[in-house]
């Protein structure tokens, strides 16, 4: 036994840096919990956070330089942290940061978006006192940072356990977020309850699969798995049942049909910035993640799932696209839209190839920054109940407040894909990649359904300016610091990414290698 | 496929674009300039209203001034075209898109057209919305299509194009909706929208099977190697960029957008919808001629589309009374000439860009004087109510009276040069095709001739029927329009008087590089006998309209035989767009929301009622229950797990 122990993996330092540096900050954000005053608390976790969210940034980036195809692996192989790795890493780290200038918005409301104990009865005494003073927990920041950490080694996994695990780590801070909102507290706690109990479903699939997979390749890592294909003596049912089984469980994360069933009630439950953070984080996470089991795992299976999950993207582009037109709620019309972009990433994904791969990746940073935007424009508009998402309350606004509706009406422009905005290039890369791979069939559902989706963005554009504001129109509050950086971060992006998308093309080209 | 390789096996000579030197490489200056005025126009507060509209139009002239001096500086060329590529937009592996620009005679054309139609309307909107508040904004989304139409003609691939396609469609519709307050308006706005993204989506499939091809979307690329591409592929790029033409030039079937977007201020519907960026269809068909030049079949639907629109449009125009609708129709009709003309290919390119820019001159011309009646007429719109307009707009009139005379194509006026051609390249197309589209175009120039002399002579003829204070609508005191308004009018039927003379042989001659050499036809009748025979046929039908309103008609719409109802009613084809896309559309949506909202919860619920409880909770604010949630997850799982073995065993082939 004691020769085992010794026999510990070798850990390369340098390249789990930055993730070991968020789980340490994490932990020291629970830690301020402790000792911190009060009064000062907020301050120190923004601060903190933020700083370890630069610096593991810092780090990513300066590895990104030294990574070869020999030191990408480390701890027995159980993580790749290659260029593809990085990459994804740093993109969930740099919509983190931005994320997190949202979450850290105090100045829209009393005490901020989030409520300060949330074991309190919903509408008892103590509620309504808390609702009324107290300043929002700060216990959001360490669990954003775990969920952030879990979602870096979520995509830099080599090993289906370890994957799992990561699954775990940044999903359950996730479900504890979604409980956090200080207004319509008991949509939010539904909200969380649901996400957590399917997601808890999803991950029994995923385990599921896992353990099949293992009994067809006796090993859950990478390699091993992409070299059992051809010579493992089992039936190659087992390891088709188990990539379906995992994929089920990824699928469930990315929000593709048929398991998008959560997204709307847990987008619009959640509290608006933590909508945020999930719609482009752990986008970004579960098909980095997804990317690579395809890719690395089970390669060897010859792209014969492809029309599988092609009848999965088609599904998912057509329902988020057409249940989108329907909605009368704008944090469900986002959810709805972000279901159907999961299909638009799918088709990218499934065109296979290095293009493929860099398509999606830079559609899913594309995305990130833009639906990060568009729920920050939401958490502005307010009346005495908190956010005013119906969109009847919207009618008008263009008039009451047309700087406001202006750059809105740009972010879903931008959704539509207009051109000379980033959905567009996002999406003539996705489906020039699906073309690319002869997955024609697939980019004629995305054409027809990003027509069809084009419909609800400008019926809000028309909502906002072509109607005269009413008495119950809300007011467009003046965003404090944070979210006005957020928010031009965002707008930024997608307009220099709809003119000049090359360099973020390039990279997404060079880095577009994943190493088994 | 290797582009290059394609390149050298190319039977065809290559197409190939000097680069730009000189004047010619500020060729992004032509955007720049009325893009930057839009910018300013659309972001300065209201202290810029005082000089906001002549900023306007100042942009527009420069750009016109700027493009007439590129025009000369292509003469001397060797095969009059330069390009010029500013950066590499989409750099990707094999998808390599550049943010080029290329202007050649074909583009010329466009841009003198473009600016200098828009620069008179620009000056003339200056006086139609001087008392309008939102006037400053109006110049900035008028200057913002400028730039976009010229962002249309001047790219060097379709990517490009596609950039201001959707350009000019953006600002359309913020354009047509810019009379906030009328429902009518947003809605036109909704069905333009609606039609042009079904439009632009065959554009964009197009664009994506020449990427998926030929692996570039330059248009030099593409032209070396059309011929190369298999008949069918040609068949369904040629059928893809047809229906983006279709949508955006108002042809069959999606041609029900552009008379509603008439709701729109008047010099819109003369700048848009009538002189420039309804022609883009055009455009794109001449642009893209390699293509549709390899197709015979292909070329057959071009022209069926267009003969089919033209006399839908005459009809259809017969029978309505709104003034900017006859208008909208006849711009329609013209189009349908226009298609005509590129679907005959060959020679008919050239005919048919010129029959373009006449159209562009006399269309806009007979706009500007509707909306000048209009200014006159305290917004009165519909011809019953007009009537002896003559005495009391006497510019107006004249030069509204050189627009018809130009449309309805009495020698020498533009319409006589430019139609008639086309209708004598329609009779020369080979068999008996030659005569149906021949007498479809011939029989459209009577039609042509009769609803144009109903619209002139029930404007400005015939006894007064002007609205009245005694039945609850106002008196009319008809004016004549102030300068500002008529001057540009005068230039416009100055152009619907000459341009056509002017520019028939020599432009077509100018169009060579880009569209083949003019051709010999040889129609089933003699030249002469079909000139003699439109010009019998227009007299006809302008005389049978005399003849019916000379004396004024009914103020209000009779009853009438089934033609007439068909044709007031757009022909049905309202009701059978509603029928065919919007119902099943519906209905589609309505049941993935049933099944999404309630299907499996109703199921689960419908048993639970079954066994006595439960349904208090449907009263819940949210619908959903996670047990459903999870039994359509369990479903989709289960489904996906039997496709995924399915496709191992070898089930699905």
């Amino acid at each position: 036994m004691g020769e085992l122990v010794l026999n510990l993996p070798a850990l390369a330092y340098p390249a789990l840096a930055p993730m070991l540096l968020l789980f340490a900050a994490a932990c020291a954000g629970v830690l301020v919990e402790a000792f911190v005053p009060r009064g000062a608390r907020n301050a120190v976790q923004l601060v903190l956070s933020l700083l370890a969210l630069i610096a593991a940034l810092i780090m990513v980036v300066l590895r990104a330089g030294k990574v070869t195809a020999e030191n990408a692996q480390t701890a027995a192989a159980a993580v790749s942290i290659d260029q593809a790795g990085l990459f994804l890493q740093g993109a969930i780290i740099v919509l983190g940061i931005v994320s997190m200038l949202l979450i850290g918005e105090r100045t829209l409301e009393t005490g901020g978006p989030f409520v300060a104990q949330a074991a309190i009865t919903v509408g008892s005494e103590l509620d309504r006192k808390q609702a009324a003073k107290e300043s929002g927990a700060t216990e959001v920041y360490p669990l954003a940072l775990f969920a952030i950490a879990g979602m870096t080694l979520f995509v830099t996994a080599n090993d289906l356990l370890v994957m799992f695990v990561a699954l775990e780590v940044f999903s359950l801070p996730l479900y504890l977020l979604c409980a956090l909102a200080r207004r319509k507290r008991l949509l939010s706690q539904e909200a969380a309850l649901k996400y957590f109990l399917l997601g808890a479903y999803a991950s029994a699939f995923f385990l599921f699969g896992l353990a099949l997979v293992y009994g067809f390749a006796g090993a859950v890592d990478f390699r091993a798995i992409h070299a059992s294909v051809n010579n493992s003596p089992n039936n190659v049912l087992l390891l088709i049942v188990g990539l379906a089984m995992l994929s089920i469980g990824l699928l469930f994360k990315a929000a593709a049909a048929p398991f998008h069933v959560w997204t709307p009630d847990v987008y619009q439950g959640a509290p608006t910035a933590v909508t945020a953070f999930m719609a482009a984080c752990t986008k970004v996470a579960a098909f980095g993640a997804l990317a690579r089991v395809l890719y690395v795992g089970f390669d060897g299976l010859g792209w014969e799932f492809t029309p599988v999950l092609g009848v999965i993207a088609v599904l998912t582009m057509l329902v988020g696209a057409i249940l989108a037109v329907t909605q009368t709620d704008l944090k469900r019309l986002l959810a709805y839209s972000s279901i159907a972009n999961a299909g638009y990433l799918l088709v990218g994904l499934l065109g296979g190839g290095k293009e493929g791969l860099s398509s999606m990746l830079f559609y899913l940073v594309a995305y990130g920054f833009l639906v990060i935007a568009a729920f920050g424009m939401l958490t502005l508009v307010r009346d005495a109940d908190g956010e005013a998402t119906h969109l009847s309350r919207w009618a008008g606004l263009g008039k009451r407040s047309p700087l406001f509706a202006g750059v809105f009406s740009f972010l879903l422009l931008a959704f539509a894909g207009i051109p000379l905005t980033s959905g567009f290039v996002a999406k003539f890369a996705v489906f020039g990649a699906g073309i690319a791979g002869g997955q024609t069939w697939l980019v004629l559902f995305g054409v027809l359904s990003s027509i069809i989706l084009a419909f609800p963005y400008i019926r809000v554009v028309v909502l906002m300016w072509l109607n005269e504001p009413g008495e119950t129109t809300p007011s467009v509050s003046i965003p404090g610091a944070l979210t006005s950086t957020a928010l031009m971060i965002g707008v930024l992006v997608t307009l220099v990414l709809g003119v000049w998308p090359s360099p973020l093309l390039d990279l997404t080209t060079n880095v577009s290698n994943f190493i088994r | 496929m290797e582009p290059t390789l394609m390149l050298a096996d190319a039977a065809q000579a290559p197409v190939v674009f000097a680069p730009a030197t000189g004047l010619l490489s500020y060729m992004w200056l032509l955007i720049a300039v009325p893009a930057v005025s839009a910018l300013i126009l659309l972001t300065t507060g209201r202290w810029a209203d005082k000089w906001g509209h002549w900023l306007g139009c100042a942009s527009v002239l420069f750009s016109f001034v700027l493009g007439a001096g590129m025009f000369f500086g292509l003469r001397d060329l060797p095969n009059r075209a330069v390009q010029q590529e500013l950066y590499s937009f989409i750099p990707v592996g094999n998808l390599q898109v550049d943010f080029g620009f290329l202007f050649d005679p074909l583009t010329a054309c466009f841009v003198l057209l473009i600016t200098g139609v828009g620069f008179l309307i620009h000056v003339y909107a200056t006086g139609y919305m001087a008392h309008d508040e939102g006037r400053r904004r109006f110049f900035g989304y008028f200057n913002l299509f400028i730039a976009a139409m010229l962002l249309l003609v001047l790219g060097n691939n379709y990517v490009m194009l596609y950039f201001g396609w959707e350009g000019v469609g953006l600002a359309s519709y913020l354009l047509i909706s810019f009379w906030y307050g009328r429902p009518s308006a947003a809605t036109a706005g909704k069905k333009a929208f609606i039609m042009n993204r079904i439009g632009d989506a065959g554009l964009v499939l197009g664009i994506f099977l020449m990427f998926a091809q030929l692996g570039s979307v330059n248009y030099d690329v593409v032209f070396s190697n059309a011929g190369l591409m298999p008949t069918t592929t040609i068949l369904v790029l040629g059928l893809l960029l047809l229906l983006g033409a279709t949508g955006k030039s108002g042809q069959f079937p999606l041609q029900a957008w552009l008379p509603d977007a008439m709701e729109g201020p008047t010099p819109v519907s003369a700048l848009i919808h009538a002189a420039t960026m309804v022609t883009a269809g055009v455009y794109l068909i001449a642009r893209s001629n390699p293509i549709f030049s390899a197709n015979t079949t292909l070329q057959t639907v071009v022209v069926s589309v267009g003969a089919l629109t033209l006399l839908l449009g005459c009809i259809i125009g017969s029978a309505k009374d709104d003034i900017k609708r006859v208008l909208a129709w006849s711009t329609v009709s013209q189009i349908g000439y226009m298609f005509l003309g590129v679907g005959l290919g060959g020679g008919a390119y050239a005919l048919a860009i010129i029959h373009l820019l006449a159209h562009g001159f006399f269309k806009a011309n007979m706009f500007l004087g509707a909306g000048s009646v209009m200014h006159g007429m305290n917004d009165q719109v519909d011809i019953r109510r007009f009537g002896a307009l003559w005495k009391y707009m006497k510019i107006t009139w004249l030069t509204f009276m050189m627009g018809w005379l130009a449309i309805i194509g009495i020698p020498p006026l533009s319409g006589f040069f430019t139609k008639e051609p086309i209708i004598v390249a329609a009779f020369a197309r080979p068999g008996w095709t030659g005569w149906l589209y021949g007498l479809a175009a011939l029989i459209g120039a009577g039609l042509t001739a009769f609803y144009m002399t109903r619209l002139f002579i029930l404007t400005f003829h015939g006894p007064k029927r002007w609205t009245t204070a005694k039945e609850g609508s106002v008196d009319q005191h008809p004016h004549e329009s102030p300068p500002v308004m008529t001057i540009p009018l005068i230039f416009l039927a100055l152009g619907s008087i000459f341009a056509g003379m002017l520019m028939a042989t020599p432009v077509a001659q100018w169009l060579t590089p880009v569209l083949g050499p003019p051709t010999e036809e040889h129609p089933k009748m003699g030249h002469l006998t079909i000139t003699v025979l439109s010009l019998v046929l227009t007299v006809a039908g302008a005389g049978l309209a005399y003849a019916l309103f000379r004396k004024g008609t009914a103020l209000a719409p009779q009853p009438a035989g089934p033609v007439v109802t068909a044709a007031r009613n757009n022909l049905y084809t309202d009701a059978f767009n509603e029928a065919v896309f919007e119902k099943p559309g519906k209905w589609l949506t309505r049941a993935l929301v049933f099944v999404d909202n309630k299907g499996v919860d109703g199921l689960v619920n419908g048993l639970a009622a079954l066994v006595g409880g439960g349904s208090g909770r449907l009263r819940r604010l949210q619908t959903g229950f996670v047990r459903s949630y999870a039994l359509s997850m369990l479903l989709g799982g289960v489904l996906v797990l039997g496709a995924f073995v399915a496709v191992q065993l070898g089930w699905m082939g």
